[in-house]
């Protein structure tokens, strides 16, 4: 293997910053952009996306030597999207609140680029360990943004975090921050302090 | 093993797993799922006509009534859905009526995706700190012997069969007193001629 000489320890943490699939790479917008209107909807989002991605990546490990080349795509988008199916079901079955706040954003999960560029890039050429810490990693720094968008946005677009008051009643709402440009502010700003930050490092 | 036939073997072997799994799963949340949906529905049934103590379902023309009854089996109430489009969305309002369909009791919301922030609060206001639920609850007791209408900037008056509208959100205002009118007087025409 030619990254045997990564530690796991590593293979976890690229994925929460120097290979962050939002900040870093930028996969995955489109429900990094619809569903954090608040911050149970961005975390629910990104449970959905660690267990997709963890048993896909772990299912695909696996058969990675059993998979012909040509079919290899297909093959991976058949196994994300039976583990996808299984997240929608089970949330509608047991949440179905979250459900219905999430609505189509679940079963979009399947073409979210970030699962199927993992098992692409990493499940089908690395061994099963290092595949599913690959696949916590990415999935946890998703869910990391996913969740600061979301509380940043409630915050800001309705005064409260996870339905809890946090600003003065006082405070007006700045309701274009919960709408849909608020989401491309949100995300632009966010980008632009991880590269802010990484500038920064690389000087000292 | 030949190369194309090794494709073949592996798609379908993973397909016909999928689908194995999903037909599992499927067998075990279907239930579920199909259980809170109907309690959804029978929670606002109650929500509409609070008086029902127990509930007939009758299907007229492919509309579904259903009738509340009190505990000595009179007719108190009569509730449909109401469907239509809203700004953005399907909007699906369950109506609560009296028997002679002349007086709104209670309305709900069933389903909606409208501006988050803005036409949403058709359903929940939460920037209306003294009543959350102050846009639909402007339909309960209303008598709709005429159309009811949605004014904006101003009070609205009861009487005139007028409803406030939304800040920010006038058409999704406008859609679900259009949405209802309209029910209501398909409704009351079926209703009337086929159960009375």
């Amino acid at each position: 293997m030619a990254k045997s000489n990564v530690t796991l320890t590593s293979e976890f943490l690229k994925g929460l910053w120097k290979e962050n699939p939002i900040l870093r790479m930028v996969l995955g917008l489109c429900p990094t952009l619809a569903v954090t209107t608040s911050a149970i909807n961005g975390l629910s989002m990104g449970l959905a996306v660690i267990f997709t991605l963890v048993m896909s990546s772990l299912i695909i490990s696996l058969v990675r030597k059993i998979i012909p080349n040509e079919v290899r795509i297909a093959t991976f988008i058949v196994v994300i999207a039976t583990f996808v199916t299984v997240a929608d079901r089970t949330i509608a079955a047991f949440y179905p609140e979250i459900s219905k706040a999430l609505g189509p954003f679940i079963p979009l999960i399947v073409v979210n680029c970030i699962v199927l560029a993992r098992q692409e890039a990493f499940a089908s050429k690395n061994p099963v360990g290092r595949a599913v810490i690959d696949a916590l990693g990415m999935s946890f720094g998703f869910t990391l943004v996913l969740l600061v968008m979301g509380s940043f946005r409630e915050l800001i677009g309705n005064g409260t975090v996870f339905a809890r008051q946090i600003m003065p009643l006082s405070f007006t709402p700045w309701m274009a921050i919960a709408l849909q440009p608020g989401a491309f502010l949100t995300l632009g700003f966010l980008i632009g302090l991880a590269n802010w930050i990484n500038a920064k490092g690389k000087k000292i | 093993m030949n190369k194309s036939l090794k494709l073949v073997v592996v798609l379908t072997g993973t397909a016909l797993l999928s689908g194995l799994i999903l037909a599992a799963l499927n067998i075990y949340t279907a239930p579920r799922i199909e259980l809170n949906a109907n309690k959804v529905l029978s929670e606002a049934v109650s929500y509409v006509m609070p008086a029902k103590k127990t509930c007939d379902v009758k299907v007229i023309n492919d509309v579904t009534f259903y009738i509340g009854k009190d505990d000595k089996g009179q007719v108190i109430g009569v509730a449909f859905v109401a469907e239509g489009d809203g700004f953005q969305s399907r909007l699906r309002i369950l109506v609560g009526m009296d028997p002679d369909l002349t007086k709104i009791i209670n309305i709900k919301i069933l389903a909606q995706a409208e501006t988050p922030g803005l036409g949403t609060k058709i359903e929940t206001d939460p920037t209306n700190k003294t009543d959350a639920l102050w846009f639909h609850k402007q339909f309960s007791d209303l008598p709709v012997g005429a159309a009811i209408t949605v004014v904006k900037g101003k009070e609205a008056d009861k009487s005139k069969l007028q409803i406030q509208a939304i800040t920010g959100a006038t058409i999704t205002s406008k859609a679900v007193a259009d949405i209802i009118n309209t029910a209501i007087e398909k409704n009351r025409a079926i209703y009337l001629k086929k159960v009375k």
